[in-house]
């Protein structure tokens, strides 16, 4: 029987290893997996690569993980908020490394990763800043940039339910970077607030489907 | 010299959108733009971080930490709003779905560039979210914002000095003095706040204006 659901959240984050490329879904607190993140920064993996559209917010979640300097390099398209502290405070020390990508790209570079395709042209950015040193292309009449998939070891998402099957369904504007996290992630753990039986899901309803989803944990017993 | 308030500013842009069109409002001033659409009038608010239909702010009490909007503010769906997830939501910019969005901004060229992620202040921590998307992903592009900065320089300029968000991208821009169109020619005054004169305003704009049309609707 394929039950991909975990006993705790401590055993679904166990192998993450240091140096690991990380999704973590959310959109400032909506969506994020803090049950996760929470995990794996008790379990003390470091210098780790995320890919988040911001930069943490306050003191908990990826704020805290940041804090405890378990970040190396963050890829985001919104680093600077009013209470984005922690990360300010190493990025001017020079203690973490940032990629700064527009959001659309950011979520396209993550959806190619998903999808299987080696990069796109796309017309956001192109002579701007965040465009330089990257290829172009004039595609009838427009001016297009190259953009590279993003892909990662783990993608932490949070959804509404799921099934042992890896089946799930998000909550309102949580769903954000979830579907696509889990198509770019080899190993895709989904935090969701219930379990439930197989069949439960309405089939016309699922939004990601299980084939994207390895581990499934309750983000509270 | 006579000027529109915020407010009036909101509701002159909020004129211009036309029943049915599908809508992105920017953070800050374009966000009031909301409040000036007739609740008769069938506007599709879009929010990129997964919305279409969005309704207003909840009652106090009401709020919900899974509802927000770009700007992380607590909003309500429509009945018949839909949610989604970032790709497909930056694909209805992109792909030209969306009509209009309206944004705020530093700076605006003659040319229709706009600057409005970064001052390009060498202590500056860059952030840039759905600026870029934004600029380039609807029909029509109306910028938002007072003519001029708080020591008088003007925002309307012949090129950006601030760094780019996206070149040849804004359609109309909404100010405190003035509605100009961005056209092939150049900017074309669409419309003055009372009082004012085409010499005046010329002179509070560091890009070469043209007088409105006499026929101009």
């Amino acid at each position: 029987m394929i039950d991909k659901t975990f006993a705790t959240l401590e055993s679904a984050v166990a192998d993450i290893h240091d140096g690991a490329t990380v999704m973590i879904g959310g959109f400032g607190n909506a969506g994020m997996p803090s049950a996760l993140i929470d995990a794996l920064l008790a379990q003390g993996a470091r210098d780790l690569t995320v890919v988040n559209n911001n930069a943490g917010n306050g003191e908990t979640g990826l704020a805290a993980l940041i804090k405890a300097k378990r970040v190396r390099k963050i890829i985001c398209s919104f680093p600077r908020q009013a209470d984005s502290h922690h990360f300010d405070a190493l990025y001017r020390a020079g203690e973490i490394e940032l990629e700064l990508t527009p959001q659309g790209n950011l979520a396209e570079r993550i959806r190619a990763a998903g999808a299987g395709i080696g990069g796109f042209f796309t017309p956001t950015g192109y002579g701007t800043q965040l465009a330089e040193g990257k290829e172009t292309r004039l595609i009838d009449g427009r001016h297009y940039v190259f953009e590279t998939p993003i892909r990662a070891d783990f993608a932490l998402i949070k959804a509404l339910r799921g099934d042992r099957w890896g089946n799930l369904v998000y909550r309102k504007t949580a769903r954000n970077f979830g579907p696509i996290m889990a198509m770019a992630a080899k190993t895709t753990i989904a935090q969701v607030v219930d379990v439930v039986a197989l069949g439960e899901l309405d089939p016309e309803a699922i939004v990601t489907p299980g084939i994207f989803v390895q581990r499934v944990v309750k983000e509270a017993a | 010299m006579s000027r529109y308030t915020r407010d009036q500013m909101a509701e002159r842009v909020a004129q211009d959108i036309p029943e049915g069109a599908y809508v992105n409002l920017g953070i800050g001033l374009p966000t009031k733009v909301a409040n000036y659409l007739p609740a008769e009038r069938e506007v599709f608010l879009h929010s990129e971080n997964g919305l279409l239909g969005m309704g207003p702010s909840p009652a106090p009490g009401e709020e919900d930490e899974d509802l927000i909007n770009a700007g992380k503010q607590p909003v309500t769906l429509l009945t018949g709003g839909a949610y989604f997830h970032h790709a497909d939501s930056f694909a209805m910019m992109r792909g030209g779905h969306l009509d209009i969005c309206v944004l705020g901004a530093f700076q605006v060229s003659g040319g229709g560039d706009l600057a409005n992620w970064h001052t390009g202040a060498p202590d500056a921590i860059p952030a840039v979210g759905g600026a870029m998307d934004l600029a380039l992903g609807a029909k029509q592009v109306f910028v938002m914002m007072e003519h001029q900065t708080k020591t008088g320089e003007s925002k309307v300029v012949a090129q950006c000095t601030y760094p780019l968000t996206g070149i040849a991208c804004v359609s109309r821009i909404y100010t405190d003095m003035a509605v100009l169109d961005v056209t092939p020619q150049g900017l074309r005054v669409r419309e003055m706040a009372p009082g004012l004169t085409f010499n005046d305003l010329q002179a509070a704009t560091a890009a070469t204006l043209l007088p409105a049309e006499p026929n101009q609707e």
